[in-house]
């Protein structure tokens, strides 16, 4: 049992996807633009990473290495139409205000890298706990950030008014702009944390943002964990 | 003819692709440290998101829409089959372009295999359904939202090659300068929005 609840401190704080990896940045500027969205989001992403690390892991000896992606693929998106029709049925206001980002959890790299990274070489209880760490993780950082936005935005947590009706929301912050400029502000929080990290000479944990590096990206198995930009030089050197 | 370039300028500029609907912001960030990739990674994505929407149109009119076969109740399945046949079309154009069009494959290569993993063009595929557009529309809507792609990528590294050399504040090099232009970008292209 230690392993499993390692695994989900693991998911929630020492990799958090959202803050650590930066993974899935799509889903998370986009929808984030309430609390409540950014929960059901979060918890849509956990349900689909726990039943495809479980099923994944339960075939790992099954599939062949040569198709894995494919393969991979296939089990993600079952999952997220089921859970595209869950919403539907039992959620429809939610399922209306996250739209198309429900179908695109299929390209969500936090899934892949989980299924490829984890759940493809452990066994299934480990790899059930990985989804749920990683999806609680992912769910914490949506609802952070749109607690942020929600707040500044339209002066309300959860559809509750906080601000004093004196405040004048600044509604930039819940259209496309404000996606950027908070999460700009959390990583140049993270960069702090880093740099007086490595002043005291500890070792930081390493970024890795798809911009910076491709240490934990799912597309790493098609782009060999070269930047393009290596690539291009590689090739005029050769 | 009009309803086609409403669409063309609704999807490459009012709605753009990264900037206001946050598709394909791996490689916006990623793949926008000097123009000239950037102008690359954008001709990759105009080239696969416009073949991309025209197989995925076809499937849907004549498979999984397509009233005659299942009673047209395949619709469940257009995700699974949609992220599929884009990945497999991806490297059928590598391997076509590599065989028959080496330049082309010389100023694309690179690029394409990174571009499976680009919500945006599964996105398009789902838009397409979505709004249900017809197969020419569908095709003009995926080549514009890439269009939109292109344009916003290539203008970010243009900014990017300037800020390089700017005094930034040593927490916000990096990624927060990057998403910092994106917000005042995104705020620029609101001012297409009163274009339709």
């Amino acid at each position: 049992m230690n392993k499993c609840t390692e695994r989900i401190f693991n998911g929630l704080v020492k990799e958090n996807p959202t803050f650590v990896l930066m993974l899935g940045m799509c889903p998370t500027l986009a929808v984030t633009t309430s609390a409540i969205n950014g929960i059901g989001m979060g918890l849509s992403t956990t349900a689909v990473l726990i039943m495809s690390n479980m099923l994944i892991s339960m075939l790992r000896k099954i599939i062949p290495d040569s198709v894995r992606m494919p393969a991979f693929i296939v089990v993600v998106a079952s999952f997220v139409t089921i859970v595209d029709f869950l919403l539907e049925g039992f959620v429809p206001g939610l399922y209306d205000s996250l739209g198309l980002y429900i179908p695109l959890i299929v390209v969500n790299c936090i899934i892949l890298g989980r299924a490829e990274s984890y759940a493809s070489k452990n066994p299934v209880l480990p790899s059930v706990f990985d989804g749920i760490g990683m999806g609680l993780g992912f769910t914490v950082g949506l609802t952070c950030i749109g607690i942020v936005r929600e707040l500044i935005g339209a002066g309300q947590i959860f559809g509750r008014q906080i601000m004093p009706d004196s405040y004048e929301p600044l509604t930039i912050f819940i259209l496309a702009p404000g996606a950027f400029f908070v999460l700009a502000c959390l990583v140049a929080l993270q960069n702090k944390i880093k740099n007086h990290l490595a002043k005291k000479g500890k070792k930081a944990p390493q970024n890795a943002g798809c911009g910076e590096g491709c240490a934990s990206c799912a597309g790493r198995g098609i782009c060999g964990g070269h930047l393009v930009s290596d690539i291009k030089k590689e090739e005029e050197g050769a | 003819m009009q309803e086609l370039l409403l669409i063309a300028v609704g999807s490459a500029f009012v709605n753009n692709v990264v900037l206001s609907q946050f598709l394909g912001i791996c490689p916006f960030l990623g793949v926008s440290k000097n123009v000239k990739t950037a102008a690359g990674m954008g001709g990759a994505v105009v080239f696969v998101i416009t073949i991309a929407s025209f197989v995925t149109g076809l499937i849907y009119k004549f498979i999984l829409g397509n009233p005659n076969i299942m009673g047209g109740e395949l619709e469940y399945l257009n995700t699974i089959v949609f992220i599929l046949v884009i990945a497999a079309l991806v490297q059928f154009v590598e391997l076509f372009l590599k065989k028959s069009m080496p330049p082309l494959y010389n100023a694309l290569g690179v690029y394409l295999p990174l571009i499976t993993t680009n919500c945006a063009v599964l996105g398009v595929a789902l838009t397409n359904v979505q709004e249900s557009y017809d197969i020419l529309p569908g095709v003009v809507n995926g080549f514009a939202t890439a269009v939109g792609f292109l344009v916003s990528i290539v203008l970010m590294a243009g900014i990017r090659e300037k800020t390089e050399h700017n005094d930034v504040p040593e927490s916000f090099r990096g990624t927060p300068i990057v998403l910092v232009t994106a917000g005042l970008m995104a705020i620029a292209f609101f001012g297409f929005s009163g274009l339709i």
